[in-house]
């Protein structure tokens, strides 16, 4: 079973390197990249039912060396869950990226580069997924990040370079805060080791431990678009092609907030950071979402509420009980699937509308009905209306937060539920203005309710993004999103027993010890300096 | 720990440096403070290794000479690496942002359309050749066929003149 663990970040790099070579060959690339990833959800899934079944982490040494000094991948629930799930994003997103390609008849992507870039950009999410000491996450996180870098300035039109140079430069600034946040932990304890590291890290004097604490999550924050550093989102996801926002969208932020749930759960735990996290989740939701009430542009918008609900998942973590986590990682499940399909379905729309603007939409339900239950169905998870999955995760969420209550998490909850009604505001405009609204009346429209909307910056001189936009939808496209609202639809049916996975994860994540034990199955090397200055340890 | 008082100096300029250099508007601006931010951090991983000590046991025994601690150099040299590779992409992205704002998209139908482009201008080229040559006769025609010395000197600067338009 544990030889399954590095292939999931090694079939993906093989099939980048392949498809690399075969960059002519257009069919022999969508083949390889279909099977890599599919293979590697296969993998993903066997190890995710071995981790359930046994409890215990699966630990690798890889090359051999003994954890300290050699690199370790662990996979526990939560990893098994986190790679699972985004395995199927990237599977389905993939599908509906090859659909466009055909249906444009690969004239607007002469993207040879797509598949090996969407390969390496797999394999790092899985490698920062699994990785068992914090500088292979380092190397995961920039492995993804540099596959993004190319898929967002993918074509390099100017209003791509112009959103890459942003995104860009925010996260070469929050790798190397999360750099320098390493050497300080390794000048701290005299290793990078995660499992030695939640034991050496407790011996540190309390201050030391808040600094490289906030020196980490500060790196991990901007990535995960958390309130105050959260301004660069909006403004270079939605210029990427369709499918690469949407793979974005649903993962790359919450691998920032996989980080600070392993750090905060494994690592800093004496932390006190309660009350610092409510309050920026707080502020999360509530910005994000009032930012994405201005928003003509639907891709703005669904940018705008996807910091805003990574509130949520800051809320649950700075909760921090067992409870609390669970309903995390059910939301973090949840939202990187509604995510991803919503993008997937404004994809669709910009195809069948011919615009991402709701000011000049219309009359899409006569059009394209099939879209419309696509998008209403989304909208209504996104949301938090009864039945979805979305109104699940937050009620998880308020009620682990009214189990460990204090005023702030009243607040909170408030917030919460405020935000979700906004969010279903936004949404359900969108669905007045693009879907109900006669085709007719979109010329001359005036609405309260559409007066004040800002467009895309990138909408001023092209007056609409649709007018060289190409208008074919292929069955894949279609085929990719029904996938991915059915599995959305499925974390509703199947409520029940995934939060009580999620609850075990949870568990796993709430005992560090287990963590430990399974990396040094003979007990924590107390005496083993590696690292720091020879024979004298480390921290000072 | 111990550390070098001058590595800690130099890290601190080059951090002080390249955020002040990064905060610019101009691209390659961002690019240098992005080095020496980049090399900072680099330096302080190195620093964390604090200074060589006795060397670990090998075989049985020690060497006799002190050992620094080897893993802060493996991670600066991964560090190292990937801020190349992010480099290299960023001067792409330069040239990239430097030729849509020169030239605007019209540039990228300059290289796509460039065997049209020379077809055209081979084209043209030809007609301008034409009408030299008929612009030669013209002149031949008002100084009369005496001249056979004006005719050549004629000639020469109509050859350079077509150089000239290719």
């Amino acid at each position: 079973m544990s030889a399954l663990v590095p292939l999931l970040v090694i079939i993906p790099l093989v099939g980048a390197a392949i498809t690399l070579i075969l960059g002519r060959y257009r069919r022999l690339q969508i083949a390889i990249s279909v099977t890599a990833l599919t293979a590697v959800t296969i993998a993903a899934a066997v190890l995710l039912a071995q981790v359930d079944s046994t409890g215990n982490p699966i630990v690798v040494k890889v090359g051999g060396w003994e954890p300290p000094f050699g690199i370790v991948l662990v996979v526990d629930r939560l990893s098994a869950i986190m790679v699972v799930v985004s395995a199927l994003m990237l599977l389905g997103v993939l599908v509906f990226a090859v659909g466009q390609g055909l249906a444009d008849r690969d004239r607007d992507t002469p993207v040879s580069i797509f598949h090996p870039t969407y390969l390496i950009l797999s394999a790092g999410l899985f490698d920062a997924f699994i990785a068992g000491d914090l500088f292979n996450m380092y190397v995961g996180f920039e492995m993804l990040l540099a596959a993004s870098y190319v898929l967002l300035t993918l074509g390099g039109t100017g209003a791509r370079i112009r959103a890459g140079v942003t995104y860009v430069v925010v996260s070469l600034v929050s790798s190397l805060l999360f750099l320098g946040a390493i050497a300080l932990i390794y000048g701290a304890t005299g290793t990078v080791t995660m499992a030695l590291l939640s034991d050496r890290i407790r011996e540190l004097p309390l201050d030391v431990q808040v600094i490289l604490c906030a020196a980490l999550l500060i790196g991990f924050a901007v990535k995960a678009a958390i309130f105050p550093l959260s301004f660069w989102l909006p403004d270079s996801y939605p210029t990427a092609p369709a499918p690469v926002t949407a793979v974005f969208a649903g993962l790359l932020t919450k691998v920032g907030v996989y980080a600070i749930i392993r750090t905060d759960k494994l690592l800093f735990f004496d932390v006190p950071l309660t009350i610092p996290l409510l309050i920026v989740g707080g502020l999360t939701m509530l910005i994000g979402i009032l930012g994405a009430l201005a928003q003509a542009d639907v891709k703005r918008l669904l940018s705008f509420t996807l910091v805003s609900h990574i509130g949520y998942m800051i809320f649950g973590v700075a909760i921090g009980t067992e409870l609390a986590t669970g309903a995390t990682i059910y939301y973090i499940v949840h939202h990187i699937t509604v995510q991803t399909a919503l993008f997937l379905v404004v994809g669709l729309i910009e195809r069948v509308g011919r615009s991402t603007s709701i000011t000049r939409l219309g009359g899409l339900l006569k059009k394209a009905p099939y879209v419309a239950i696509l998008f209403f169905i989304g909208a209504l998870n996104l949301g938090g209306i009864p039945p979805f999955s979305g109104f699940l995760g937050k009620v998880g969420l308020f009620e682990a937060g009214a189990e460990s209550p204090s005023p702030l998490v009243y607040v909170l909850i408030g917030a919460g539920v405020v935000t979700s009604l906004l969010t279903l505001y936004a949404l359900m405009r969108v669905w007045n203005m693009a879907f109900w609204r006669p085709s007719e009346d979109v010329e001359g429209y005036e609405s309260p309710l559409i007066e004040s909307l800002q467009e895309s910056p990138d909408a001023v001189n092209g007056s609409t993004t649709g007018v060289g936009v190409a208008t074919r939808t292929s069955v894949l496209m279609v085929g990719a999103t029904t996938g991915l609202i059915v599995m959305t639809l499925c974390l509703t049916v199947f409520a029940g027993p995934l939060f009580e996975l999620a609850g075990r994860a949870a568990g796993n994540v709430a005992t560090p010890d287990s963590y430990v034990d399974s990396v040094f199955p003979g007990g924590v090397p107390s005496d083993v300096s590696v690292g720091g200055p020879a024979g004298s340890g480390g921290a000072r | 720990m111990n550390a070098s008082i001058t590595l800690v100096v130099l890290m601190a300029v080059m951090y002080g440096t390249g955020v002040y250099v990064m905060l610019e508007k101009s691209l390659t601006r961002i690019l240098i403070g992005f080095l020496l931010v980049g090399n900072a951090t680099n330096l302080l991983i190195f620093l964390m290794s604090g200074r060589s000590g006795s060397s670990p046991i090998i075989d049985g025994g020690t060497a006799d000479a002190p050992m620094v601690d080897p893993v802060p150099q493996v991670l600066m040299l991964t560090a190292i690496v990937i801020n190349f590779g992010v480099t290299a992409f960023i001067l792409a992205l330069i040239y990239r942002s430097w030729w849509l704002s020169n030239l605007g998209d019209e540039g990228d139908d300059v290289i796509a359309g460039e065997e049209e482009q020379d077809a055209a201008e081979a084209d043209q080229a030809h007609e301008f050749h034409q009408s030299l040559e008929g612009d030669d006769d013209a002149v031949r025609a008002v100084l009369g066929e005496g001249s056979g010395a004006g005719d050549d000197d004629d000639d020469e600067p109509s050859e350079q003149e077509r150089d000239v338009m290719r």
